[in-house]
């Protein structure tokens, strides 16, 4: 007894107090609910929405704590005080100085982007009296993936009241948005505060910091280098498959994404027909490219050599597709929600992806643009799906009538 | 004539407490009660007021719009209370039966009596109320003429009556019941039976049999529709429960209403799960007490099977259309950390650390939790997995919550009924009502476009 019934009675004492909903969304974190089925189905499945987002939390987990280790890697590798570290297990990874940095770094993005995200998840269903949602679960743990490390906590804090609230609130809360509300805060702060955003200052920690000293050391990543023709010192294929290459915090590793994209699809969570179409698109409009530059329309002297030129399959390596096509895209309120259009859907996003990565070079990771404008379609998507079925039945009574 | 029809969607959730198939006489219910909520739509206007001595088959009330429509007391007794709800709805009307039964005599019918004469005999006797219409799952209209007529030998649902058991040696009354309704249609009269065993509805003649195999809801009659002919605009097709023929049958053969049906009583809650023999109204309080299930138990207790049947109380009674009682145990319980830690005794189609998928055979004893709170609608793409219509589910549901009868008319809502959207109910993440957001976008169409 003791906790849970206290607990229950308190749940019953206080049950007309609007701020009931806060209390509730912490009593069930702790315990699933009393809650017994009315007329309707008498049994339920075991799963909830809660055991849904935290699923897709679990798959991230490799994903942040291998981002808080890069981000003291690529730190102390740009200052030259560590080796190069050889392969995904290097000795110079997996250390507790380049762990620290991560817990100095990192954790606190974690911390601010619940801590704000929740509060203003909370004082939502306070005021328009309905229970927390649990969908700022999952977007709370995307965003610190997402960001350069070096990004300030105020303006981490202000995206995620943007995206929360003009992203998701303001159409109904968790199941009602159109835009992802991940990638409205990136895309806040890619829009609100450039500098902090892009450029090849803000990738590695201390970057920005150093600059202009004679300590001062590039904080670009791979896909800006490859913009500009060049590309970065010391890093090979495998570097990029594992992720020990500057990028944002938790999408550089494309084995752990990999793992858990499987992990997604096994426990069918994630849509794999999105995540299987976003790499097909990619790799076509990748090849496209690439045929194009082997037919010599474009030169070496082209700005968009540098990104044309690259091996199709590298496009899944470098830059963020595949975070992007894992996390981001199979997000089930935005994405198509037909099984035929996801199909559609992921294609294109895979396809617009590296179609701005090619052409804007000044800002080449193009993902999430190319999501949310593929948001804003797939309900169009989902239109054509939907009425190949209605004329499929009007058909039928034409056929009948004839 | 027979076909094949193969259902690849859907699920099995197997149960325990399955009856175990010897059957006993119940205890003879004292009262019976018959509720006008079974037969939806239906506005009743009362014949038997309370004091008045009934004969089984006798009028009890009748179709407000239809005064042909009998609806008629399944025992003999004396109405001794009339319930009613808000604005005077009729809730219940309860009978105190006789030892004895007394029948009221309907005449038997002649074999080549035509369509007319059949129609205004079932009317008359009360045994319309087992037809009923799609679209909108209502009790058939009296001036209408079905484009086919369906009835679904195959109980899939978990812990049916098993169909074959309960209507064994039974084929006259179900021959003369088909042969009867295949009169009213201009079509055929479609059954379909499970694939692999010989069923009682395998040597019917004026039928079409249709061989089923795969998971539930390949045993629904909805399911049965939509793969044969999909109802279409402006068409009206019937449907039939199989145990329902059998009083049809008899009705026909012998001029008799004999309520009489074997029911099953199972569930993880009943100590010995088996089939009793009753009557349609009856007080379900004997059945479950007897062998069945603890007094002071925390259990609920169910007319129909656990995806859409009805709660009802230990003193409340089998429901016009239920062959089965499922009595499982209520779930008003929390669980501490149930939204994350590893699930081993519950059902889910999903991987998410929740491992039934391990075990497809294992049999579950689940309870009335919905592991869960309401949610909006957020998963995509779970539901097509169960659902074997040709039609979109979240798309329909949603149109349905938003009322856009131009948008249901187009996605399919003539064609479904509530439980054909209990599977997707039942693996909702979301935990939202889909079989009442039918009902009620149903009853909308119907208020609407009639």
């Amino acid at each position: 007894m003791g906790l849970k019934q206290n607990l229950h009675s308190f749940k019953m004492k206080n049950k007309d107090k609007k701020w009931l909903p806060a209390f509730n969304a912490l009593f069930t974190f702790l315990y699933t609910p009393n809650e017994t089925t009315h007329n309707g189905t008498h049994i339920k499945a075991a799963d909830d929405l809660k055991r849904t987002m935290n699923t897709v939390i679990l798959a991230l987990v490799p994903c942040l704590i291998f981002g808080m280790f890069n981000a003291g890697y690529q730190h102390y590798l740009a200052q030259g005080m560590i080796e190069s570290a050889d392969g995904f297990l290097g000795a110079s990874f997996w250390t507790l100085d380049n762990l620290w940095i991560g817990i100095v770094k990192v954790l606190p993005l974690v911390v601010v982007s619940y801590g704000v995200g929740l509060a203003v998840e909370f004082l939502f269903a306070v005021i328009k009296g309905h229970e927390v949602e649990e969908g700022y679960l999952v977007t709370g743990m995307l965003v610190p993936l997402i960001v350069p490390v070096d990004i300030p906590l105020w303006m981490l804090a202000v995206a995620v009241v943007f995206g929360v609230v003009i992203g998701k609130e303001v159409f109904g809360g968790t199941g009602m948005n159109i835009l992802n509300p991940a990638l409205t805060i990136r895309a806040f702060l890619f829009f609100a505060y450039p500098t902090w955003m892009s450029g090849d200052k803000v990738w590695v920690h201390g970057a920005t910091a150093a600059a202009g000293t004679p300590d001062a050391y590039s904080g670009e990543t791979l896909l800006g280098a490859y913009a500009q023709n060049s590309s970065l010192a010391g890093i090979d294929y495998w570097d990029m498959f594992w992720g020990i290459i500057p990028g944002s915090v938790g999408e550089t590793s494309k084995f752990l994404i990999i793992i858990g994209a499987l992990f997604l699809i096994f426990t069918k969570i994630g849509s794999w027909r999105i995540i299987l179409s976003t790499l097909i698109g990619a790799l076509t409009m990748g090849l496209i490219f690439n045929g194009v530059v082997d037919a010599g329309w474009i030169g070496e002297s082209s700005k968009f050599y540098g990104l044309m030129s690259v091996p199709f399959w590298q496009h899944l390596i470098i830059g963020s597709i595949l975070f992007g096509a894992v996390y981001m895209a199979t997000d089930p309120v935005t994405a198509s929600q037909t099984n035929k259009g996801k199909w559609i859907y992921g294609f294109l996003i895979g396809f617009i992806s590296i179609m701005i990565r090619v052409f804007n070079p000044a800002y080449p990771e193009g993902v999430f643009l190319a999501i949310l404008l593929m948001n804003v379609f797939a309900p169009t998507i989902d239109h054509y799906v939907v009425q190949g079925n209605v004329k499929r039945r009007l058909k039928r009574v034409k056929v009948k009538a004839a | 004539m027979s076909k094949d029809i193969r259902v690849k969607k859907g699920l099995d959730i197997k149960l325990v407490g399955e009856a175990e198939k010897t059957t006993e006489n119940a205890i003879i219910s004292n009262t019976y009660t018959i509720r006008p909520e079974d037969f939806h739509s239906i506005t009743p206007k009362l014949v038997a007021k309370e004091g008045t001595r009934v004969k089984a088959g006798e009028t009890l009330f009748y179709n407000k719009e239809n005064e042909d429509m009998k609806f008629v007391s399944p025992v003999s007794g004396e109405v001794t209370e009339v319930q009613r709800g808000p604005k005077r709805r009729i809730d219940g009307i309860k009978i105190n039966a006789d030892k004895e039964q007394i029948y009221a005599e309907y005449a038997k019918l002649d074999a080549n009596a035509n369509a007319d004469a059949v129609k205004a005999h079932l009317l008359a006797s009360g045994c319309w109320a087992f037809i009923k219409q799609r679209p909108y799952d209502v009790v058939a209209k009296a001036d209408s003429t079905p484009r086919d007529i369906f009835i679904s030998g195959y109980a899939s649902a978990p812990l049916a009556a098993d169909l074959d058991y309960v209507l064994e040696g039974k084929e006259a009354e179900l021959q003369a019941a088909v042969s009867a309704l295949a009169k009213l249609t201009e079509g055929q009269v479609h059954i379909s039976v499970p694939r692999d065993i010989s069923s009682v509805f395998s040597n019917l003649s004026d039928v079409t049999t249709h061989k089923v195999s795969g998971p539930h809801p390949a045993g629904n009659v909805g399911t049965l529709i939509n793969k044969v002919a999909p109802v279409n605009k402006g068409e009206v097709v019937w449907t039939l429960n199989a145990q329902d023929l059998v009083i049809i049958g008899e009705l026909l053969l012998t001029g008799r209403f004999n309520a009489e049906r074997v029911v099953a009583l199972a569930g993880s809650s009943v100590k010995r799960p088996r089939y009793f023999r009753t009557k349609i109204g009856a007080e379900v309080a004997t059945m479950v007490y007897d062998n069945g299930v603890d007094k002071d138990g925390n259990d609920r207790i169910i007319s129909g099977n656990v995806l859409s049947g009805k709660e009802i109380n230990p003193d409340g009674n089998l429901d016009y259309y239920s062959n089965v009682i499922t009595v499982i145990p209520e779930g008003d319980d929390y669980e501490f950390f149930g939204w994350n830690k590893p699930i081993f005794n519950k059902v889910s189609t999903t991987r998410a650390l929740t491992f039934s998928w391990l075990n497809p055979k294992k049999k579950y004893d689940l309870n009335t939790n919905t592991n869960g709170e309401h949610r909006a609608f957020v998963l995509t793409g779970n539901y097509e997995e169960v659902f074997p219509l040709d039609i979109y589910p979240l798309q329909i549901l949603k149109a349905c919550m938003y009322k856009d009868l131009d948008e249901m008319e187009a996605l399919g809502m003539y064609e479904v009924a509530p439980e054909d959207f209990a599977l997707t109910e039942f693996i909702c993440v979301s935990k939202q009502p889909h079989q009442k957001i039918i009902r009620e976008g149903l009853d909308l169409m119907l208020k609407e476009i009639g």
